[in-house]
C-alpha cells in the first residue's frame, strides 16, 4: 500500500511530538516532511533558560538529532520557512523554493514575542526571547555591554533577567504592575519574590509604563519612561507575552481568530488540516506551556494514526520559575473572590508562604513560594476536583504529615544530594533522574520509569521522582491527572472499562478489547490482568476466566522465586495447625528435597525452592487447600488466642478468623486481601494495618478497614462497631464486595478509600443496610461452587499441561 | 542439526507457551495469538528469569521476574533496557511443532 504523506509546518515542541506519539503508534502509515524555518533540528525550548544562565549548552539541548530524523526515514527542511499553502492542489511552499505535497497537514508554527509598538523598538540591541539565535545574541551582547533593561517582570522576563545577570550585566527590570509575576503570584509572595532577586543582584522598576527607546548610532543606549525617567541600557529584552503564529494559516484561507481554531481532535475548519502548539485557539484558549501542548499532541497523533480515540478537552495550567535558587510553584485561580476561603501560612523571616483557595470542598487555587514540595499533589487534587474536608485540618502542612510520599524520615528531593539514592528497588540515584530527565527530555513520570526504571519496581519512591521532576522542568511538568487510561493499548480509564464491561455484557477479553477499541491485537502484560479480573468480577460464572491473561502465580497457584522454582504456602485456617498437618508438611519436605521450610508473616508455613513440576504431585500428597500466598486475592486471616486460653480474652477471635477465612475463601480481588481478628484492644493480631482488621471487645467487635503494612504503613480507619460474629462477616463481606466491584485493579483497600473517601463507604455500608445485604449476597454468589485449585488440578491433571516439561 | 517433533501446535496454548528441556539448554516455545511459533532461549537476558512463564502478547513475551519485555521475533529485550536472547529456528507442519536443534 502506498504511504500518506503528512507535512508538519514548525519543527518546534509541538510538532515534533506529535511525530514521536505518531511513531510509537503507528511507524508504517505516513511518509513524513518537516520544514522548520530555524537552522537547528528540534531542541527543547524550555532549557534556554538554563544556557542563559550557563547551567548548560546547546548540545544538551537538543531533542531530536539529524541522525534521528534520518534514522526514521523523515525528511527535514531547516532554515526553510513555509509562505503558502495550497489546499486545493494540497502543496506546501517554503521560500527557499522547496515545495511537498500533503496528504494531512499539521500546522505546528507556535508563537512569537510581542514586540511594544514604541519609538525605537527597532533599534539594534532590542530584542525578543524565544530562540537560539536571541539567546546567542543575549550571550554576544554582555560580552560588550554593561546595562541590560528587561521589559516584562513575567516568567519570560524574569530568566531572561537571571540569566543576563549571571552573564556579568546589570540587570534592571522593568514592569508595569505594582509586583512581579501578577499573573500567577499574590501579592505577598510577588513581594518576596523580588527580595530574594535583588539579593541576586537584579534592579527593579515596578509601576512604569515606557515611552520610548533612545538610540545612539542605530543601537539602543537609554529607556524613556512616561513619567520622564530614563536608564542606560545597550540591550533590551521585550519580554511583554506572546502571539500565536497564524499569519500562514489565515493566508490559506484557514479560519482563525486569534490563534488557529481547532476542535477537540485538532482539526482545523479543513479536515485534512491538523494544528497544535502556542499557535492554536481551543475553545477559545491559547496555551504558552509546553504540557498542554503535549495533551494535544498526544491526541492529534492517535487521529493521525486513525485511531479515532481521545479527545483535548483543554488544560489547567501550573508554572514554576526556573531561577536556581528560588522556589515558586501556582496553579489555578489564586485571587480568590467572593464564595471563596484561604488557607494562608506566611513565615516572613523563614521566607515561606503558601496560600491554597477554596471553593465547594476544593481546592481551586495554590500559590505556593520557598517551599513548593508539595505543589504536584496540590495540583492533582485541583486538576482532579477532590473534596477535601477529611484532610483539610493537615493540608497546609503536606502531604508528608499523611505519610504519602514513601517511607517516613525520606529527604525531600531538593535537599538531596545528586549521590542519594532515590529508588531501592532497583539503585537508581538522584543524579541519574536529573541526568536522563535533561538529556532524553522527560517530561513525565511514564519516561522517567521507562528511561532509568526509578519508581517502577514497588512504587514508594514515585513521590519523590515527582518532585525531582517538578524541579528539573518547571512548569514544563504537569502531574498526571489520577483518571488515567489503563495503559498504552487504550485511551479508556479504569472506571470507563468496567462501566462498558457491565454495560455491554463483555464475557471475554477479546470481545471486550474490540468492543472498546483497543489499540493493540492483545493487549499487553498490563492491561490484559485488569481486564480478565474486571471481566470475572461483573459477570461471576458467566464470564470466561483467561489463563494467560493471568501473572504467572495465579496460573500456576504458586508463588515463582529469583530462581524459577515455585514456594508452596497451605492454607492453617485462623492460623491454627494440627500434628497431622504438621506431619504432612515434614513428610512432604523430606519427599522433595524442599531446601528451605519457613513460618510466614502470615501465620503459616512455607515451603520454598520446589520444582515446578512437582507441585501437583507435592499438592496430592500434602492434601492441604491453597493458601492462596500468590494472588490478587484473600490470604491471610490473622488472629490471635482470643477468650478461648488468653486471660484477657473478650471474644472468640480465632474461631471468627477461621469462620471468615472459610466465608471468603477463593476470592479474587482487586489486589491480596488481609484480615485479621484479635480478641481485645491489646490487638496481638495487628488488625490495626489490614484491610480488614476486626477487634473484640467486651460488647462486641468494632471493625477497622484500609489498613495497610507493607509499603507505606496506613493505620486502618474505624468503620463501626457490631454485636455479632454473623454481623461481622456481613458487614466485612460487603466492604470486600463493594472494593471488589469498584476499585482500580491493582489498588488496595486503602488506596480505593482514599480516592472515595471513608464518608462514601460508610454511607454504602452503614446507611443503607439494604445495599449492605445485597453486596454481601452478591459476594456470596460470586463464590458460590468455588474449589480448591490444587485438588482440581490434582484431579485433571492431563488437563493441565502447562506444568510438563517436554524433554528432548 | 535436525528438526526433532516437539508437540501439537494445540497443546500450546494460544498467547502461552510450553518448556523444552535439551540437553545442553532449556528453550520456551510460543504461541501468538495468529498462531505464529516462536522458540527463545528460556533465560531472560536481565537475571535469567524463566521466560516460558511470562504474559504473551502481540510477538513479545514480559519477563515474570521483573518484566522486561522480550520480543519474541529477534530475542530483544524492548528499550530502555539493553540485552539479547538466543532464538531457535522452529515450524509447523501438519499441526505439529519442529525445533531445529
Ligand atoms: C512469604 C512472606 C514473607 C515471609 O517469609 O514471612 C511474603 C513474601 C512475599 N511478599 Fe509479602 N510476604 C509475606 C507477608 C507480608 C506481610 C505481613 C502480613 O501479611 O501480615 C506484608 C505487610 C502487610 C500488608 O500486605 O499490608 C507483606 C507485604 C508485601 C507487599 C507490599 C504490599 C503493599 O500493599 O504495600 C508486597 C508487594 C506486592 O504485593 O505488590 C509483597 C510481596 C511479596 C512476594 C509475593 C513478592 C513476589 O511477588 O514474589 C514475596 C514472595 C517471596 C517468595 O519468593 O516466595 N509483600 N507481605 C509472607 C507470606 C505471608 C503469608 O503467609 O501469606
Ligand atoms: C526562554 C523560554 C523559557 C520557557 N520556559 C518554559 C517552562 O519552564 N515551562 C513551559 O511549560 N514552557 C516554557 N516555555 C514555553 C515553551 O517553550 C513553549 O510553550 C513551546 O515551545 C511551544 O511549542 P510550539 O511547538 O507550539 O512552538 P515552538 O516550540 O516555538 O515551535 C514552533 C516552530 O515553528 C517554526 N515556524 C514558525 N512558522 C514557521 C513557518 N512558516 N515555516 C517553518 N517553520 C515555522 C518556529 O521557528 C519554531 O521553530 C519557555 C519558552 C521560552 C522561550
Ligand atoms: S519477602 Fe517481601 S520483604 Fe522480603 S524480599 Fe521478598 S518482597 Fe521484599
Ligand atoms: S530476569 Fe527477566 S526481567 Fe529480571
Amino acid at each position: 500500500m502506498k504511504k500518506m504523506n503528512l507535512v508538519v509546518v514548525g519543527n518546534g515542541m509541538a510538532g515534533m511530538r506529535v511525530v514521536e506519539e505518531l511513531l510509537k503508534i503507528a511507524p508504517d502509515i505516513y511518509d513524513i516532511t518537516v520544514f522548520g524555518d530555524e537552522p537547528y533540528p528540534n531542541y527543547n525550548r524550555i532549557m534556554l533558560s538554563p544556557v542563559l544562565a550557563n547551567e548548560q549548552t546547546i548540545d544538551d539541548i537538543i531533542l531530536n538529532t539529524r541522525e534521528w530524523y534520518a534514522e526514521n526515514n523523515i525528511t527535514l527542511h531547516t532554515n526553510a520557512r513555509v509562505n503558502k499553502i495550497d489546499r486545493v492542489n494540497r502543496v506546501v511552499y517554503a521560500e527557499d523554493g522547496t515545495s511537498a505535497e500533503y496528504d494531512r497537514l499539521l500546522l505546528a508554527t507556535g508563537s512569537k514575542p510581542f514586540m511594544l509598538p514604541i519609538p525605537g523598538a527597532d533599534l539594534q540591541g532590542v530584542l525578543g526571547y524565544r530562540d537560539i539565535k536571541d539567546t546567542n545574541d543575549m550571550i554576544e551582547a554582555a560580552k560588550q555591554y554593561k546595562h541590560a533593561v528587561v521589559i516584562g517582570g513575567g516568567l519570560l522576563g524574569l530568566e531572561a533577567a537571571n540569566g543576563l545577570k549571571i552573564q556579568g550585566m546589570d540587570v534592571t527590570v522593568v514592569h508595569k504592575n505594582e509586583w512581579l509575576l501578577e499573573r500567577q503570584l499574590d501579592k505577598t509572595a510577588g513581594k518576596m519574590l523580588q527580595k530574594s532577586l535583588e539579593a541576586k543582584g537584579l534592579q527593579f522598576l515596578l509601576k512604569k509604563d515606557t515611552e520610548a527607546l533612545i538610540g545612539k548610532d542605530g543601537r539602543v543606549s537609554a529607556v524613556k519612561f512616561k513619567d520622564g525617567q530614563e536608564v542606560p541600557a545597550d540591550l533590551v529584552v521585550m519580554a511583554v507575552g506572546i502571539r500565536p503564529n497564524f499569519a500562514l494559516a489565515e493566508s490559506a484561507g484557514i479560519h482563525c481568530n486569534r490563534g488557529i481554531v481547532v476542535n477537540d481532535t485538532m482539526q482545523t475548519f479543513d479536515p485534512r488540516v491538523y494544528a497544535v502548539g502556542e499557535c492554536v485557539s481551543h475553545r477559545g484558549m491559547s496555551y504558552g506551556l509546553v504540557a498542554p501542548l503535549f495533551e494535544m499532541a498526544k491526541v492529534c497523533a492517535t487521529h493521525l494514526a486513525n485511531f479515532g480515540i481521545g479527545l483535548y478537552k483543554g488544560s489547567v495550567t501550573s508554572t514554576k520559575l526556573k531561577v536556581t535558587g528560588i522556589d515558586l510553584f501556582s496553579a489555578g485561580d489564586f485571587s480568590g473572590g467572593e464564595d471563596t476561603e484561604e488557607i494562608v501560612l506566611h513565615d516572613a523571616v523563614g521566607g515561606v508562604y503558601k496560600k491554597l483557595v477554596i471553593k465547594d470542598d476544593k481546592i481551586i487555587g495554590s500559590v505556593l513560594y520557598g517551599d513548593t514540595a508539595d505543589g504536584a499533589w496540590y495540583f492533582q487534587m485541583l486538576r482532579d476536583s477532590k473534596p477535601i474536608h477529611e484532610i483539610r485540618d493537615h493540608l497546609m502542612f503536606g502531604q508528608d504529615s499523611l505519610g504519602n510520599t514513601g517511607h517516613q524520615g525520606q529527604d525531600k528531593a531538593a535537599a538531596m544530594t545528586d549521590e542519594m539514592e532515590v529508588c531501592g528497588c532497583n539503585g537508581v540515584c538522584k543524579g541519574t533522574i536529573v541526568k536522563a530527565i535533561q538529556e532524553k527530555g522527560l517530561f513525565t513520570i511514564d519516561d522517567v520509569k521507562k528511561q532509568t526504571k526509578a519508581g517502577s519496581s514497588c512504587g514508594s519512591c514515585v513521590g519523590l521522582v515527582e518532585q525531582i521532576l517538578a524541579s528539573t522542568l518547571g512548569g514544563g511538568y504537569a502531574p498526571p491527572s489520577s483518571a488515567k487510561s489503563v495503559c498504552g493499548c487504550t485511551d479508556k480509564s479504569h472506571e470507563m472499562v468496567r462501566e462498558e464491561i457491565r454495560t455491554h455484557k463483555y464475557l471475554n477479553i477479546s470481545d471486550a478489547m474490540k468492543g472498546m477499541g483497543w489499540s493493540t491485537p492483545n493487549g499487553c502484560a498490563t492491561c490484559r490482568p485488569a481486564l480478565n479480573y474486571y471481566l470475572i468480577s461483573t459477570w461471576p460464572h458467566e464470564a470466561k476466566d483467561d489463563p494467560q491473561s493471568r501473572f504467572i502465580n495465579e496460573r500456576v497457584h504458586a508463588n515463582i522465586q529469583k530462581d524459577g522454582t515455585y514456594s508452596v504456602i497451605p492454607r492453617m485456617y485462623g492460623g491454627v495447625t494440627s500434628s497431622d498437618q504438621l506431619r504432612k508438611i515434614a513428610d512432604v519436605a523430606d519427599k522433595y528435597n524442599v531446601p528451605m521450610v519457613k513460618v510466614t508473616g502470615g501465620q503459616r508455613i512455607d515451603l520454598l525452592g520446589v520444582k515446578k513440576e512437582d507441585l501437583t504431585s507435592m499438592w496430592a500428597d500434602l492434601d492441604m487447600p491453597s493458601g492462596y500466598a500468590y494472588g490478587k486475592s484473600i490470604r491471610t486471616v490473622k488472629t490471635c488466642v482470643g477468650s478461648e486460653f488468653c486471660r484477657f480474652g473478650t471474644q472468640n477471635s480465632t474461631q471468627l478468623g477461621i469462620d471468615i477465612e472459610k466465608a471468603f475463601d477463593h476470592m479474587w480481588a482487586p489486589h491480596k486481601v488481609k484480615f485479621a481478628v484479635s480478641g481485645c484492644p491489646r490487638n496481638c493480631a495487628e488488625s490495626g494495618i489490614k484491610d480488614v482488621g476486626i477487634i473484640g471487645v467486651d460488647s462486641g467487635w468494632e471493625i477497622y478497614v484500609g489498613g495497610n503494612g507493607g509499603i507505606k504503613t496506613e493505620v486502618a480507619q474505624f468503620l463501626c462497631k457490631v454485636k455479632t460474629a454473623e454481623e461481622v462477616i456481613e458487614y466485612s463481606g460487603a466492604f470486600i464486595q463493594i472494593y471488589r466491584e469498584e476499585a482500580r485493579y491493582l489498588d488496595r483497600t486503602v488506596h480505593w478509600i482514599e480516592r472515595v473517601g471513608l464518608d462514601y463507604v460508610k454511607k454504602r455500608i452503614l446507611e443503607d443496610a439494604e445495599g449492605r445485604k445485597a453486596a454481601f449476597e452478591r459476594l456470596l454468589y460470586a463464590l458460590q461452587g468455588s474449589v480448591d485449585p490444587w485438588a482440581e488440578r490434582v484431579k485433571k491433571r492431563d488437563e493441565h499441561k502447562e506444568f510438563e516439561t517436554i524433554t528432548l | 542439526m535436525t528438526w526433532k517433533v516437539i508437540c501439537p501446535l494445540t497443546d500450546i496454548p494460544k498467547l502461552g507457551s510450553r518448556l523444552v528441556r535439551t540437553k545442553s539448554v532449556d528453550i520456551g516455545i510460543f504461541r501468538t495469538e495468529d498462531d505464529r511459533v516462536f522458540a527463545l532461549n528460556n533465560s531472560c537476558p536481565h537475571k535469567g528469569g524463566p521466560l516460558s512463564q511470562g504474559i504473551v502478547y502481540g510477538d513479545k513475551v514480559a519477563c515474570p521476574l521483573h518484566s522486561w519485555k522480550i520480543s519474541l521475533v529477534d530475542g530483544k529485550a524492548e528499550e530502555p533496557d539493553v540485552g539479547e536472547t538466543a532464538c531457535y529456528p522452529v515450524k509447523v507442519e501438519d499441526g505439529i511443532v519442529y525445533l531445529e536443534v
